[in-house]
């Protein structure tokens, strides 16, 4: 029972029933809908879900870093960090969290890089605020955090502009600033999309390196599900806002018990020759509007097991004793769980 | 036939600096990379963040001006051709770009922004434009009511959508897609790959397709050619990646993709070594700083591209050791 849950530490992060709109010209929508779950330090969970689900809101209301004059965090959530609630933290109370203790890496890294400083200047900022290093040692600093990322030629790199580095080397620029401080608890949204994989292998290698050196817990959104296959301890899968299973890497991959989470595994890319060229198994239809939710299951529309009630009534999230949870009227697997969970299957 | 010959194509980039701001030296983005793409066929790139993919990609449309070697479209040298001589081009040939935010001008509607293109091009009458969008936005599978909305108001990946159907209203002949899935989740990525498969069977179109992700251009492409530092360092048909692949970097890109299997977890290959600097070109090999298997040869001399088989062209003298002698530049590139 190493990994699945620990069950017996007390969580970093514990986030309770938030929610999260946004007010637009066609009305108020709820991007995030009553999310809930933990990270415990030295966890990585996975954040999944079709693009626009809400794992950026999600990751962005946690660090309180959405446009305030449009958004607003219900006041029913909770959202406990060192029984701090960050919902409704002040704003000097989330400043000195921010980057110091909880990081995030952006998703966008060009829009949250500043274009009109050099990098080298940004990364010097990030330490001024976060470190007591004196000027020199602040430069010596970041030229060693954009080695530590493997930018080439960091002495040189340090005074040029974003615009003038590769998508993926002003990732690695981000990934180095959230770094600066050694956080406790690491949001890396979409953290290698614009990598190759040689390079990514090094980022999760280097998020592996912080979370066992000081025992970071690091809540991981990626599409990318080789990469949560590869890192992850728990993975939640998100829907229309809401998250509809949570469970481990193993149960998620293996026993999949919502039918968005089996159709999101079909539609990988499989390799080899029979597979070659052929149409991938998608999931029909799209995602509801935010605007226009169905009454019942948010998914029913695209869901090969739909039944009638699935379109009258939502289904609720189902907690089970061993530590899952989904949000279906008919599970995939409605036979009683293997007693394996978090068990000898699971690799240290 | 070769619908795109692309023979020495270089791009070096110059940099400034100092308090003159004059020029004190390059970026070899893209180094005397030559290929050809066939009607109907889908080339994919893949390499190293900041291997020149983009840049290359742009190159193809002249979105960048080479720096020297030359580009032939069905028969046409397009480096010589003039900003006027050019613009018919600019229709046929396409480009989804990279990065879906910065990509779309934030003040225009979906509507607008698709509307200056098909306007531009006179794709359709004018009292057929609406229809045509709104048959566009249906086709990338979009909500009829995206039309009216603004970038912003869209996720990574409904605008991801949106650069495709940007690119696809002027019915072009050859697209380049720069990352086009990177940024979706697998399901709209299998969408979107299946979206072009379908485009591709409809249109005929020819695609040049770059990504960082081997799996997708393996299942998505016919052919594959890997860069490493703005040099094509393996070129070979996507069905034999797996048994048939030389380069020791394409060897590495394998062997770094995570398996989507919890159950296979591995150690992902990581290379050692410092990423070189596109400032400071290595002599020899571009990836003796990294390279596993690298003997002194690499360090002393450029490795040439040796065609191993058709269509299977390797640049490394390791990989190459057991072909005698390095044969001549081969004529066709296909
Ligand atoms: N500033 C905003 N105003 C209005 N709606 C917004 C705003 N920001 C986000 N949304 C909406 O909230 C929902 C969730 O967006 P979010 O960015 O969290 O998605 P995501 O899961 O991160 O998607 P992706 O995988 O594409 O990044 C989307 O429907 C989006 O349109
Ligand atoms: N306008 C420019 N001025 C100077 N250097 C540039 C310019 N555009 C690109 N470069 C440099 O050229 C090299 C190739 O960049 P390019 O964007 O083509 O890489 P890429 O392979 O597309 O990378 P990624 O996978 O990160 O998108 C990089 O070193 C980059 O910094
Ligand atoms: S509740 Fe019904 S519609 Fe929703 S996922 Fe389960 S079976 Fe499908
Ligand atoms: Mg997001
Ligand atoms: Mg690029």
């Amino acid at each position: 029972m190493i990994q699945a849950g620990q069950p017996h530490s007390e969580p970093i992060l514990s986030v309770r029933h938030l929610t999260t709109r946004f007010r637009t010209d066609l009305g108020l929508v709820t991007a995030v809908d009553d999310v809930s779950f933990d990270i415990h330090a030295g966890e990585t969970v996975g954040i999944v879900g079709e693009s626009g689900c809400g794992k950026t809101v999600t990751s962005k209301s946690i660090m309180r870093l959405l446009p305030e004059r449009v958004s607003r965090i219900d006041p029913a959530s909770k959202i406990m960090f060192r029984g701090m609630n960050l919902a409704t933290a002040s704003e000097s109370r989330m400043r000195s969290v921010r980057g110091d203790q909880i990081a995030m890496i952006f998703q966008e890294p060009m829009t949250s890089l500043n274009p009109v400083f050099r990098i080298g200047w940004q990364i010097e900022e990030a330490l001024k605020y976060h470190t007591d290093l004196n000027r020199a040692q602040r430069r010596q600093r970041s030229i060693e955090m954009l080695r530590l990322v493997e930018i080439p030629n960091p002495e040189r790199r340090i005074s040029e502009y974003p615009h003038q580095l590769s998508g993926g080397m002003r990732q690695r620029v981000m990934i180095a600033i959230a770094l600066c401080c050694e956080p406790d608890i690491l949001i890396a949204d979409e953290p290698t999309t614009a990598l190759d994989v040689t390079i990514q292998a090094q980022i999760l290698n280097l998020m592996e390196g912080l979370k066992r050196k000081l025992n970071t817990a690091i809540m991981l959104i990626t599409h990318n599900l080789g990469v949560v296959a590869q890192v992850c301890d728990r993975v939640l899968v998100m829907y229309a806002g809401r998250v509809i299973e949570s469970g481990t890497v193993h149960d998620i991959f293996h026993r999949p018990q919502h039918p968005y989470t089996q159709a999101l595994l079909e539609s990988i890319p499989k390799r080899g020759r029979r597979e070659h060229g052929k149409r991938l198994p998608t999931i029909p239809g799209i995602v509801p509007s935010l605007h226009h939710l169905p009454a019942g299951c948010r998914f029913a529309e695209r869901c090969r097991f739909r039944q009638d009630q699935c379109v009258d009534h939502e289904p609720e999230l189902l907690e089970t004793s061993d530590g899952r949870a989904y949000r279906c009227f008919f599970p995939i697997t409605q036979a009683p769980m293997a007693p394996t969970i978090g068990g000898s299957d699971v690799p240290a | 036939m070769s619908l795109l010959e692309v023979r020495h194509l270089v791009k070096h980039f110059p940099v400034r600096g100092g308090v003159l701001n004059r020029v004190v030296g390059h970026v070899h983005a893209v180094n005397d990379v030559s290929f050809d793409v066939r009607k109907g066929e889908t080339l994919g790139i893949v390499g190293e963040s900041g291997c020149g993919k983009s840049t290359l990609g742009k190159m193809l449309i002249r979105l960048i001006e080479p720096t020297s070697g030359t580009i032939t479209y069905e028969g046409q040298d397009i480096t010589a051709l003039s900003h006027s001589q050019m613009m018919p081009l600019r229709r046929t040939m396409q480009i989804i770009f990279q990065d879906p935010y910065s990509s779309l001008n934030p003040r225009l509607t979906v509507r607008s922004l698709l509307k200056e293109a098909i306007a531009f091009h006179r794709i359709v009458a004018r009292n057929e434009m609406d229809d045509y969008i709104t048959e566009l936005i249906r086709r990338v599978g979009l909500r009829a009511d995206a039309a009216d909305k603004f970038p912003h108001e869209f996720s990574g990946g409904q605008r991801q959508r949106i650069g495709i159907a940007r690119a696809l209203a002027t019915k072009p002949e050859f697209i380049v897609a720069d990352e086009p899935v990177s940024a979706l989740d697998v399901s709209i990525q299998a969408q979107v790959l299946n979206l072009l498969m379908d485009l591709k069977d409809e249109f005929g179109l020819t695609l040049v397709f770059i990504s960082h992700d081997l799996k997708v251009i393996q299942h998505f492409c016919d052919r594959v050619m890997v860069m490493y530092l703005g040099h094509a360092v393996e070129t070979l048909p996507c069905l034999e990646l797996d048994e048939q692949v030389r380069h020791p970097y394409s060897k590495a890109l394998l062997g770094a993709n995570p398996i989507d299997d919890p159950d296979q977890r591995r150690p992902l290959t990581i290379l050692q070594g410092d990423v070189p600097s596109p400032f400071h070109m290595p002599a020899g090999c571009p990836f003796i700083g990294r390279c596993p298997d690298v003997i002194d040869r690499c360090r002393a001399e450029m490795p040439p591209i040796v065609e191993r088989e058709p269509g299977h062209r390797v640049a490394c003298w390791v990989a190459n050791e057991d072909v005698a002698e390095p044969a001549a530049p081969a004529k066709s590139l296909g």
